[in-house]
């Protein structure tokens, strides 16, 4: 969404506009998924692989991408829910978790998530009320104006706090319980949310509510999002820039409009072919996606795109491309052909299509 | 805010008045007939092991050699008298203190003890969680009484390692049991909301996992107090428990089978209320499992 | 052999282990000089003295340990402390007889726990279902030393029909297979079968009712089946689930006999245990525990590998 903040000066702000609130650089996790009888491990899955990115204040990334890219796994990273196996993260110019750097307890005052299952993210036993407390609480603040504060959260979120903050989790519709989850990410203040796929499981009409509210909270409190979702169409709605993770890598990352008008890697292109709209002018042109995503334990050796991508050539297979910037800025690709598959999109009479068997 | 065209709020969407937990898992169990029986009954034993002293009518220790083995319905001994010409009934009600006591007890402790490892050990994972089940998984190697009986055998006689025995028998299955929970609400969301919140792993069990696992285990934990009564009073029937002259079920059983062939149905008594008691246990366990709708 | 089934049988080894541990550290545990637990106080001083070799209670504990356990692998767990005899050869009559009855009391229990656990299955929430639910809840509470005592008064004290302790006629141990042996066996036998009873009809009747309310059930009817097939079916799907819980029934009533075996004295492990709590005779009860408890540890190694066998979906978890 194209809005400027309103509140422009958080006190908290370091390096001022110019400095990235989060920046990621190589960010790693493997899960080690079959041990010898010594426990060794024997095969791993590389969910995220490497991965560099920056979030720019105020602004909102989408992250999209496939079931199984690492989107989730590189929200959990960040917030620390799982341990990184390697790579930085880097907070409003502070290091997280290092000596001297930002300690994991404030970065989570700065930095919250709110996750796909809406239930599941409640405690049953705890109301509405408690839940959205809790965090507070956590931070010292005290009883009585934590409670407050929950209150006045669950009003901005649309539900009347005389009427919710009682309730429990399973009194609630699936969009009351994503609002909840808001209004509790939101009470510890932080300045970047991580919505991990936290609209997908509602409904189109409670999905759209839900967007406006995100996109009126931002505005409200300056936030910077971090939009994870596998929901192009809502990604393209809500997000300033956009990144497309593959098999735990970054193929492409550029600003909205861009990358939806001129994808520059044919992984992209291929989503988006298989996106559906409604004009009928804009029906699919090139093939869809072919096949599974290979196997993520045992990857092939050059682009891991290469098993599904029409346009690959020997040097695909022979190594794998870096994250490069195209001309003009901005927008990076990780391809060999990024160029040519970007003239392409951009040539309405689809020459790839020959080279689809 | 302008979120006019909210369905999210609007009233018809509103669900019915908030009803906490534990009113409605009672609202369910008042409706089961069955664990309501059971539960009256048991009530009943209770009330009458507090009130011991007021209702039975003579003192169980008074002995008299003149009405040794009196048949039911005998004058002045409703229930007949035992080998030592006692009042049956009275120590029939002197004995649910003793016998409840040494049949709750060690759950109760077991309860206390294995929870505390299990919720450790499950919420912790990895490592730690391999050793302490591993740990436990040797005591499966026992029969529940054979391990009883081991450790009461090797301690010696008398009440405090009878309950210290049982309570060893039960710490392995609660704990295993509190750990499978534990296990499984550790990988829900609001764990993992909670510790983005950057609260410590003690407030996240004290908030967030104890009112979640509590239940199962309890549930859990009630079925085993049939168990534990038959064991206990097993043991005090081994001489391993209770010791004469104290009015202990398993004990008077023992005492009174010698005289299975002259006064066979007074000596039936004791088993019949350990019996009950095993079986009321059973039947309110169960359902406060179908109340709760505990899945273990 | 996957390496579930390597994994599963090295996993024998700790465990044994640790029950030996256990074993071995009963003598420890009893209160007084360890010396006197495994040695009467009138025994004459040779005996004390090779007893004492034996034992090595003069040596730090893992010393002690590994000496008992060699000594065990040679099947020598020490002499009772009240008569004297060799512990192995105790522990091994008495054995003989506790299996006999455990497996007449697993077979009447499962037979009868299979029955009544198809028929509440198979006609839930009819009057014999709860009929059979109350049976087999009476039958997981009931304190079966009692239940024995009551059997006892009316088929020995009032009918008369069968002898209410021992083994044989005259108290014999030797034990055959003759109606003289038999009768002592089904008091005894009939008593301990109401646990695996109750367990078994729990098990089944819940699988049943499961089965029966799956889908393809419903196909399978819906197809014309005949009942006949339908029934097959269920059957095929509960054996090996009521198979493994007996086999484990049969590891709990080894060790669950004492309390009936005492009742009734009949000549097992379990008699053998109670004497020898009552004696304070450590090394019989230390051999007797450690003799069942491994047997256990077999049986349950022996169900988990047959129920691997029977449904892979096991070895992947």
């Amino acid at each position: 969404m194209n809005v400027t903040p309103m509140v422009t000066s958080d006190p908290r702000d370091r390096g001022g506009k110019a400095q990235p609130l989060l920046r990621v650089k190589g960010l790693r996790k493997h899960f080690v998924i079959k041990r010898d009888l010594l426990g060794r491990p024997l095969s791993r899955v590389h969910a995220v692989d490497g991965i560099d990115f920056e979030v720019r204040k105020g602004e909102t990334l989408g992250i999209v991408g496939e079931s199984g890219c690492g989107k989730s796994t590189t929200a959990r990273l960040l917030m620390h829910l799982l341990q990184p196996d390697g790579g930085e993260v880097i907070f409003d110019g502070d290091p997280v978790g290092t000596r001297g750097g930002l300690s994991l307890r404030e970065m989570r005052r700065q930095m919250q998530m709110v996750f796909q299952n809406s239930y599941a993210s409640l405690n049953p036993r705890m109301t509405i009320e408690e839940s959205i407390a809790f965090g507070p609480q956590v931070h010292g603040v005290g009883r009585r104006e934590s409670r407050q504060r929950a209150r006045r959260l669950l009003d901005q979120v649309g539900l009347l706090p005389e009427r919710f903050a009682q309730r429990y989790p399973h009194e609630l519709s699936g969009g009351q319980r994503q609002r909840v989850n808001i209004a509790r990410a939101l009470a510890l203040e932080p300045r970047l949310l991580i919505l991990d796929e936290a609209v997908s499981a509602l409904d189109k009409s409670v999905e759209a509510q839900v967007l406006n509210l995100l996109g009126d909270l931002k505005q409200e409190y300056g936030l910077t999002y971090l939009f994870i979702s596998h929901d192009l169409n809502v990604v393209r709605y809500i997000s300033d820039r956009v990144m497309v993770m593959y098999l735990g890598k970054v193929a492409e990352v550029g600003d909205s409009e861009a990358l939806y008008r001129a994808p520059a890697h044919p992984y992209t292109r291929a989503l988006m072919s298989a996106m559906p709209s409604l004009e009928p002018g804009r029906r699919t042109q090139t093939a869809p996606l072919a096949g599974d995503p290979p196997n993520p334990i045992d990857l092939p050796p050059g682009c891991r795109f290469c098993p599904r991508c029409p346009l690959a050539v020997d040097l695909c297979r022979a190594s794998e491309p870096e994250l490069a910037a195209l001309p003009g800025g901005g927008h990076l690709s990780a391809c060999h052909r990024a160029g040519e598959v970007q003239a392409e999109v951009s040539n309405p009479q689809p020459s790839v299509e020959e080279s689809v068997r | 805010m302008s979120l006019t065209l909210d369905t999210a709020v609007s009233p018809m969407a509103a669900p019915p008045a908030e009803q906490g937990y534990w009113r409605s898992v009672f609202a369910r169990l008042r409706r089961d007939p069955v664990a309501m029986i059971a539960g009256l009954i048991l009530l009943a034993i209770v009330l009458m092991a507090i009130f011991a002293p007021w209702l039975a009518p003579q003192s169980p220790y008074s002995t008299s050699m003149l009405s040794r083995l009196q048949p039911i319905g005998s004058p002045g001994f409703p229930l007949g008298s035992d080998e030592l010409g006692r009042d049956v009934l009275s120590r029939l009600i002197h004995g649910a203190r003793l016998s409840l006591l040494i049949g709750v007890m060690p759950v109760i402790n077991a309860f206390v003890i294995g929870s505390a490892i299990g919720i450790v050990a499950g919420f912790v994972g990895g490592r730690t969680n391999t050793v302490i089940m591993r740990v436990i998984d040797v005591f499966y190697a026992f029969p529940a009484v054979l391990l009883a009986i081991a450790l009461a055998g090797a301690l010696g006689a008398g009440l405090v390692n009878s309950l210290f025995s049982l309570t060893v028998v039960f710490i392995p299955p609660i704990a295993r049991v509190a750990e499978s929970v534990t296990t499984q609400v550790r990988n829900v969301d609001y764990i993992e909301a909670a510790r983005a919140s950057g609260a410590r792993s003690l407030t996240i069990i004290r908030r967030h996992v104890l009112g979640n696992v509590l239940g199962p285990i309890f549930v859990y934990a009630t079925s085993l107090i049939s168990v534990s009564m038959i064991l206990a009073s097993g043991l005090s029937f081994l001489g391993l428990g209770a010791r004469p002259p104290m009015p202990e079920w398993g004990l008077m059983l023992n005492t009174m089978r010698d005289a299975i062939y002259v006064n066979p149905w007074v000596t039936v008594l004791p088993g019949m209320m350990i019996f009950t008691v095993s079986i009321c246990f059973n039947m309110l366990s169960d359902g406060l499992r179908s109340a709760m709708d505990v899945k273990l | 052999m996957s390496t579930y089934f390597l994994k599963r049988i090295l996993y024998v080894v700790p465990i044994t282990l640790a029950v030996s541990f256990f074993c071995f550290s009963l003598v420890h545990l009893s209160p007084g000089d360890p010396m006197d637990a495994v040695v009467s106080a009138d025994a004459p001083r040779e005996v004390v003295a090779m007893v004492e070799r034996a034992y090595g209670f003069d040596r730090p504990l893992p010393e002690q340990f590994a000496l008992w356990v060699s000594r065990a692998l040679q099947g020598d767990l020490g002499l009772s402390a009240a008569n004297g005899r060799a512990v192995t050869t105790e522990v091994f009559a008495a054995l003989k007889n506790t299996l006999l009855l455990a497996l007449a009391a697993s077979l009447i229990g499962f037979t009868l726990g299979c029955t009544f656990g198809l028929l509440a299955g198979y006609w839930q929430g009819s009057l014999l279902d709860r009929l059979v639910t109350g049976f087999a809840v009476g039958g997981v509470s009931v304190p079966h030393y009692w239940l024995g005592m009551l059997l006892v008064i009316v088929f020995s004290v009032e009918l008369n029909w069968l002898p209410s302790s021992g083994a044989g006629p005259g108290s014999s141990n030797d034990w055959a297979f003759e109606w003289a042996y038999l009768r002592h066996l089904i008091l005894p036998a009939v008593t301990l079968s109401v646990i695996p009873m109750g367990v078994v009809t729990r098990t089944v009747r819940a699988m049943v009712a499961e089965i029966l309310a799956h889908e393809f059930v419903e196909a399978l009817r819906a197809k014309g089946l005949a009942e006949k097939r339908v029934f097959l079916h269920v059957v095929k799907n509960v054996a090996p689930t009521a198979l493994a819980v007996m086999g484990l029934q049969l590891g709990y009533l080894l060790g669950g006999s004492i309390l009936v075996e005492t009742v009734f004295s009949w000549p097992g492990t379990g008699l053998l245990l109670n004497n020898a709590i009552f004696q304070r005779d450590l090394p019989i009860l230390q051999g007797t525990i450690l003799v069942l408890a491994l047997f256990f540890v077999l049986l349950n190694l022996i169900v988990d590998l047959a129920q691997a066998r029977l449904d892979p979906r096991i070895q992947r978890s």
